[in-house]
């Protein structure tokens, strides 16, 4: 025991030891293990090759190298805790850790050590709410409005009425899969349809009961917060009993290439919602293919370029890089600190015009963050899979949540953990 | 040669009964907690507390407590993490319930609670052994997430489900929320981990312990010789229900602040805590120790070694980390079945009679 202890230290204390560098340091707290790494992986693959090819292509940004510091969660809390833990005294300029469950833990460890945390479509959705909030952001978009795009794109599809129909929400049992409930049960309530909630557990891949009741109650739509291996169990029981894949809508992070391939044609049909549009023929990527994936510096083995949660990292290393370009303009130095890429994030606009120059026109809806507002536009588009060409395909434009509902959410939920936590609430 | 006892000669009684009869023991005992309460508390930054400390201390507490249910009484459980999750709920639920009430207390009275919970699922014990008691406490797990899960009112009814640690303090300082000081959030748990060992310590040294034993080497011989099995069983899942609780309370309040039933507290934590008592040693208090840190801090060193000292890709490391433990379990299963702290007893005596072993 105590040999162990002293190998450790020794091995710490060479770490302690190495030099440290003027770098931006971007931690990447990935899981490529475990039962989420099908979505783990090409999220955390999109995010390093970017800032790899602004680091080959442009020499970093504003002439600061990036550092990309990978640390393995495998979507557990404690690991996710020892991976903070371990990153954080490297000068983290931002935490980005695709689990709202380690998000949770986060939000007051981060806030304490003022480093900014950005939980992009996942987290606490109150985030939102900057005032209380001052660390996190969750834009450009959060599962609240992913429930409200959700039954907007209902509303549409039937005449703006969804009077008597009947909803299921399958459900991942767990902080993230939880997050929606309140917001679908106000919508219910207003739009007079009826829900069921159909809790799964982790991992997920127990659901026969779930679709079972599914068969039994018939309900005209299922709606789904699934993620890692669950999904890909919950579309192939949906084609099982022979549930209409049109009717069948995940969020967006239900809605990748390897949920539904497994079921081969069966899921064919299938929608998800995406924050975020997919088009395998950005520029950017042949410059990652170029100055990264050529170079032999590609992360994981370099296959899914192009890839609906690949180009979704890529997407969220862009909004990080371009907070720190901001945070470098608005404080005039290069090597910021994790409070001036705070101040960074809170100006952030993004412009069609900046992500077409970015070679990623359109990748997603214009924004604009402010003191008030973390969360962004929440606007999301409904895509469907075409399991013949083996490709997403969108189906609608962007589509706007109903803030007069998600709102009202925001304000009593952060409210609540203001009061809890004795926060008053205020820009910085 | 160390460990003589030659010229160490006891006087009284007290003497003779002490926990650790050979002086050299004795001094490596006050040295060991020289060092836990005088030198660390000065060293510990974030990352040693966070990641190796605290929850190697907490741990400890968990198995002391299935050491006691399994290792002395011969109970097999798998509810450990179930029990550790309504440690945690009850500390929740009393510190925001009475947030003028000492954290020390919460925690404690979580143990209580959990102590109650226990004892309740240690009913079926009476009648089942064996493998079908470890079913039985299986389904005390599954329910209890399950009911963590279920019922909002365990949560506070908040809209994820998550349960988060508010700011309390002892003393004026700050042991749990994420404002606490590394040292602060250490010494809480050391203080726990020492009273809890000298407590099961000596639980099991006296007639408590010995009717455990007593009915873990066998049941019918225990009754005829006088021992109570209801008491004697009944009593074990309440002990070793009170140590877990408060090593689920403190898990939750100190160590990571916010959990989540499901996640945090699944039938994966029954098994690491049980596999920590097998690989510690069965019926020793030092095994639970020994059991605790092989597991907590073995995964972390092979992630520094692997990662950031070799560079290799952070999931190669995560999967060999499972090759590793997998296999030094089945090593340490085959050589030592009776698990570190027999090595440690075996080394014991080698040191006793070194130079000259015969």
């Amino acid at each position: 025991m105590t040999m162990k202890k002293l190998a450790a230290l020794a091995v710490t204390a060479t770490i302690a030891a190495a030099p440290v560098m003027a770098e931006l340091v971007i931690p990447d707290l990935s899981y490529r293990t475990g039962p989420y790494a099908a979505g783990g992986t090409p999220f955390s693959d999109g995010y390093q090759d970017y800032f790899n090819m602004l680091n080959a292509r442009d020499g970093g940004i504003g002439g600061e190298m990036l550092r990309v510091l990978e640390c393995e969660t495998g979507y557990n809390t404690e690991k996710g805790v020892e991976c903070y833990e371990s990153t954080k005294g490297e000068g983290a300029l931002v935490y980005q850790p695709l689990s709202t469950g380690i998000t949770y833990q986060l939000i007051p460890k981060a806030t304490a050590d003022g480093i900014p945390l950005h939980t992009m479509g996942y987290g606490r959705t109150s985030a939102a709410n900057g005032e209380v909030f001052n660390w996190v952001f969750n834009y450009p978009a959060n599962y609240w409005d992913a429930a409200s795009v959700m039954v907007n794109y209902l509303l549409a599809e039937n005449g703006d009425s969804l009077e008597g129909k009947k909803i299921a929400l399958v459900y991942h049992n767990s902080a993230y899969g939880k997050e929606p409930i309140r917001t679908l049960e106000n919508l219910s309530a207003q739009h007079g349809f009826e829900l069921t909630q159909l809790a799964v557990d982790h991992p997920g891949q127990e659901q026969k009961s779930q679709w079972l009741q599914i068969r039994r109650e018939r309900p005209d739509y299922v709606l789904m917060w699934g993620w890692g291996v669950m999904n890909q169990v919950a579309v192939q029981e949906a084609a099982n009993i022979g549930f209409p894949m049109e009717n069948f809508i995940g969020n967006w992070w239900s809605g990748a290439e390897h949920d539904v391939t497994p079921a081969g044609a069966g899921a064919n049909g299938y929608k998800s919602l995406n924050m975020n549009r997919i088009d395998a023929n950005l520029p950017v990527f042949d410059d990652i293919k170029t100055h990264v994936h050529e170079a032999g510096n590609a992360a994981g083995d370099g296959t899914n370029v192009g890839k609906v949660l690949y180009t979704r990292g890529m997407y969220a290393a862009m909004l990080a890089s371009e907070a720190i370009a901001k945070a470098q303009e608005i404080h005039g130095v290069a090597d910021i600190t994790p409070a001036m890429m705070r101040d960074g994030m809170e100006a952030l606009e993004l412009t069609a015009a900046r992500m077409e120059e970015l070679g990623m026109a359109g990748v997603g809806p214009e924004f604009s963050v402010s003191c008030q507002d973390h969360g962004g536009t929440g606007l999301g588009i409904v895509q469907q899979w075409d399991a013949d060409a083996g490709q997403w395909n969108a189906l609608t434009d962007y589509i706007a949540p109903d803030d007069a509902v998600t709102l009202p959410l925001v304000m009593e939920d952060s409210a609540a953990f203001a009061a809890e936590n004795g926060i008053e609430a205020g820009c910085m | 040669m160390l460990y003589r006892e030659a010229g160490d000669f006891k006087t009284s009684y007290a003497e003779d009964n002490q926990t650790f009869p050979i002086k050299f023991d004795r001094w490596r005992y006050w040295f060991v907690l020289a060092v836990a309460y005088l030198v660390i508390p000065f060293m510990i930054n974030d990352y040693w507390a966070n990641a190796i400390f605290v929850p190697f201390l907490i741990y400890a507490i968990a198995a002391i407590g299935l050491n006691i249910l399994t290792g002395y009484c011969g109970q097999v459980s798998l509810g450990t993490g179930g029990f550790m999750a309504v440690g945690a709920y009850a500390c929740y639920k009393l510190m925001t319930a009475f947030p003028e009430v000492n954290i020390i207390v919460h925690v404690i009275l979580s143990g209580g609670i959990t102590a109650a919970v226990g004892a309740a699922f240690g009913l079926p014990s009476l009648r089942i052994k064996g493998f079908y008691l470890a079913v039985a406490t299986l389904a005390a797990q599954f329910f209890l997430v399950w009911l963590f899960n279920k019922v909002a009112w365990f949560y506070n009814y908040s809209a994820s489900g998550q349960i988060s640690a508010p700011e309390r303090f002892v003393g004026g300082v700050a042991v749990t929320g994420p404002n606490t000081e590394a040292w602060a959030k250490y010494m809480i748990c050391l203080v726990f981990v020492t009273i809890c060992a000298i407590i099961a310590r000596n639980l099991t040294r006296g007639t408590i312990g010995r009717t455990w034993m007593a009915i873990r080497d066998m049941d019918i011989a225990a009754e005829i010789i006088g021992v109570n099995p209801l008491k004697a069983k009944l009593l074990a899942f309440a002990v070793s229900s009170f140590f877990i609780g408060i090593a689920g309370a403190l898990f939750f309040a100190v160590y990571l602040g916010a959990v989540e039933v499901g996640e945090a507290f699944g039938i994966q934590k029954s098994f690491l805590v049980l596999f920590m008592v097998i690989i510690g040693g069965l019926g020793s208090v030092f095994g639970s120790f020994a059991g605790a840190a092989f597991l907590v801090v073995l995964p972390v060193a092979l992630k520094l070694i692997g990662v950031d000292l070799l560079g290799w890709p952070t999931d190669l490391v995560s999967h060999f980390q499972l090759v590793i433990i997998g296999a030094l379990i089945m090593f340490f299963l085959i050589k030592e079945p009776h698990g570190l702290a027999q090595l440690w007893r075996l080394a014991k005596e080698k040191l006793r009679l070194w130079p000259f072993p015969y």
